[in-house]
């Protein structure tokens, strides 16, 4: 067993800060749009966007460390052992099988990883941000010269990459466990520092 | 001593009524004769508002030598009134409150109360006997009526303050000037209306005054609007934050801003959308006072939360009555609902007329007017409205077989200048002469024997109002199913009370039924619902099995 530093303490603080909002916008969100009675739309609504908006902010802060540090090269997807992946979480994860995807400092994410976020940061997340800018600047839709837009279609686009969202959020949820023990994926995320096979 | 002793007393009064004993003892010695007095207390507080609300004007009209008599007629009062106020009936003879005419400047149709046909009384024509209880004027009982007569102006029903002036259906537009039984058959008399008194007191126009017509449209206390009721005399502060009687208390004349008696805000030519933002003293133009904008602003909420930033930028589609006015119909008095003229005339099996009422006390059946349903405390429905209103007029073509749109109001959800408004609308059934293919006038009230109500003959009373109107009657009539509304603007609630988020953002909401805008909150994708949640409910039990899997294989290994 090795121990090596994956996560520094922005990073943390950045997943674990996007993950509240994300789950907080979730909640809300779907009750905004009416799926069930939680906190009162009232409630609803004005803690979406206060996230909404957290999370900007958030981003501001993240793209200007993923730039800094050169972290955004860690998104950069790769075909190699795609399959193997695959196969890993096919059979392999049941029988202990070695890992194919060995973690490095420089490579932190496995290949499956790497295309699953390139889709969150490509698919979802503009989908969410654009139809969520739209959604919030509704009534600046005129001066904008915009208002050939329906709200009806950004809700159903917005809520749409929201139920991608939930799947993604459980999808990543799940795979948290699937380290060598189910906690090591977690407790590296917290600490910084992933076990890792010699 | 300058004060009245009268004032000493009441101020005393209440005093004895609401204070220590002791402070009363301290001031008693002053004036020994209050501690005499204060046994008939209670009725003195009410007596002291009202002094409160005392007129500011710089004119005692009791020391005028012209209102130093007895006069024995309306027009003698308002012949006095005219030696000083020369031009007053000229301006009064311009305005709709006289004339009973309006020209809509969009539509050009002609519309007022002497040319409209509604779905109550229906129609004022052949009926001026009674209907002109509410004219400004006095003696317009048929269509000879000199509109150019300034001593036939009525000054004193709106600027009557004693609260004891009051015009009898039946006297074309008269107070009884002798002993008179009212209501008829009731065996209570009225004394002769006190004309000097009434004439020496006369003041700035009131809620009193207004409402005395308006509050009792559509023929009793709170009938036809439904926002506007007696119970707007005298209100607490949670049926019109405006108006409230200890708070704010404004009178009508606050909002509908008037000039040479021209009285500001109207339901013919409504303002649905004010855009152009407080109405400043000086701006010029041609702009309506009476909305909330004028005073309000375009961004009323006090800016701040996001919340409140919501708010204002709802009112590019809502109206402030929307969410301010929760309610109708909120001063505890019954509003009419529906009015079926079809069962009218049904008598005992003596022939005498039938009145029933509801467990509420409203009458909700008359032999002379057919059934009727009230409702207090009423949910407004809600349209899209630009602030124009199209009428059903006389001789216009309808559909018989669907409901007739007495009025309709225009708008629509694309429309940069549609509101959401909440409205009354009233439904009834009422007489259709086939023939002639229009809504029937009918001659309801009048002491000869074609006015419906005392003969109960339909034909003869639709005979003489057609003939009003200068139309023979067809001879054939059928009663037609219409619809007429109103907007609410009155009692307008404490925002405690205005409406929350999730009335009209919620599935059935309230603003369910009002189309053409995409509504969060309202559950209105169910597809998707189902498609996105199916997927989500899927990749959890996916990840379930591949967990229990892992778990499995681990115990086993």
């Amino acid at each position: 067993m090795k121990r090596i530093y994956i996560f520094k303490r922005f990073e943390r603080f950045w997943h674990w800060s996007q993950a509240a909002l994300i789950i907080t916008m979730l909640v809300t969100g779907f009750e905004v749009h009416g799926s069930y009675d939680l906190l009162g739309f009232k409630t609803a609504v004005t803690t979406h966007t206060t996230a909404a908006w957290s999370l900007v902010w958030l981003w501001v802060f993240a793209i200007f460390w993923h730039f800094t540090t050169g972290e955004w090269k860690q998104y950069i997807p790769t075909t190699d052992k795609v399959a193997a992946m695959f196969r890993y979480y096919l059979t392999g994860i049941f029988t202990d099988a070695p890992h194919p995807f060995k973690q490095t400092r420089l490579s932190k994410h496995n290949p499956l990883q790497k295309l699953a976020y390139l889709f969150v940061l490509a698919v979802i997340n503009p989908l969410i941000w654009i139809t969520g800018w739209f959604y919030l600047f509704y009534n600046d839709w005129a001066a904008w010269g915009v208002d050939f837009l329906n709200l009806e279609y950004v809700a159903f686009f917005h809520v749409v990459a929201a139920f991608m969202m939930l799947i993604f959020v459980i999808a990543h949820i799940y795979l948290g466990t699937a380290g060598h023990t189910p906690t090591a994926h977690i407790k590296a995320m917290i600490t910084g520092w992933e076990e890792t096979e010699d | 001593m300058n004060i009245p002793a009268k004032k000493i007393y009441r101020g005393l009064l209440l005093i004895g009524c609401f204070l220590a004993s002791s402070v009363s003892a301290n001031v008693a010695p002053a004036e020994p004769a209050a501690a005499a007095a204060a046994s008939t207390a209670p009725a003195v507080v009410m007596v002291e508002e009202t002094e409160a609300r005392k007129s500011t004007s710089t004119a005692d009209h009791s020391k005028f030598e012209e209102l130093k008599k007895n006069f024995k007629n309306g027009p003698e009062v308002t012949k006095a009134c005219l030696t000083c106020h020369t031009e007053a009936a000229q301006q009064v003879h311009s305005t709709k409150h006289w004339t009973w005419e309006f020209l809509n400047p969009a539509t050009k149709q002609k519309l007022g109360k002497k040319n409209i046909i509604n779905n109550f009384c229906t129609s004022v024509t052949s009926n001026q006997t009674f209907c002109s209880a509410c004219h400004v004027g006095y003696g317009w009982s048929d269509d000879k009526f000199d509109f150019t007569s300034e001593n036939n102006v009525d000054c004193v029903v709106c600027h009557d303050t004693t609260g004891k002036y009051k015009k009898l259906p039946g006297l074309s537009g008269h107070p009884n000037y002798e002993v008179m039984e009212w209501p008829p058959h009731s065996g209570k008399f009225r004394e002769p209306t006190d004309l000097k008194t009434i004439a020496q007191k006369v003041g700035k126009t009131s809620r009193a005054t207004c409402g005395a017509c308006h509050f009792y449209g559509g023929g009793g206390d709170a009938v036809k609007h439904g926002d506007l009721d007696s119970s707007l005399k005298e209100p607490q502060k949670y049926l019109d934050v405006h108006m409230d009687a200890k708070g704010l208390d404004f009178s009508c004349g606050k909002c509908h801003l008037s000039d040479s008696h021209e009285v500001s805000g109207s339901r013919y030519a409504p303002t649905a959308v004010d855009d152009n933002g407080a109405l400043m003293r000086g701006d010029k133009g041609d702009r309506n006072p009476t909305t909330c904008v004028a005073c309000h602003g375009k961004a009323p909420h006090p800016p701040g939360t996001a919340a409140v930033e919501k708010l204002n930028s709802h009112t590019d589609k809502i109206a402030c009555q929307t969410c301010h006015i929760p309610a109708y119909a909120r001063g505890n008095k019954a509003t009419k609902m529906t009015w079926d003229w079809s069962t009218a005339g049904k008598l005992d099996e003596e022939g005498h007329r039938i009145q029933k009422r509801g467990s509420d006390g409203n009458v909700i059946y008359d032999s002379k007017k057919g059934d009727f349903t009230f409702e207090r405390y009423v949910i407004p429905e809600y349209v899209w409205f630009n602030g124009e209103v199209k009428f059903t007029l006389f001789g216009d073509k309808v559909d018989t077989n669907n409901v007739v749109k007495i009025n309709e109001f225009q708008g629509s959800a694309g429309d940069p200048d549609s509101r959401i408004w909440p409205v009354k609308t009233f439904r009834g059934k009422q007489p259709y002469d086939v023939g002639n293919e229009t809504l029937g006038v009918f001659h309801t009230a009048g002491g000869d024997d074609s006015a419906f109500w005392g003969n109960y003959d339909w034909d003869k009373a639709m005979a003489w109002g057609m003939k009003a109107m200068g139309v023979e009657y067809s001879g054939e009539m059928v009663f037609v199913e219409t619809e007429m509304s109103w907007p609410i603007t009155h009692m307008v609630a404490p925002k405690e009370d205005a409406l929350k988020c999730d009335q009209c953002h919620r599935e059935n909401g309230r603003l369910q039924n009002i189309g053409g805008v995409y509504m969060p909150g309202t559950n209105n994708t169910p597809m998707l619902d189902w498609l996105g949640y199916a997927a989500a409910l899927m990749a959890l039990i996916g990840v379930l099995i591949h967990g229990g899997i892992r778990y499995y294989m681990s115990k086993r290994g």
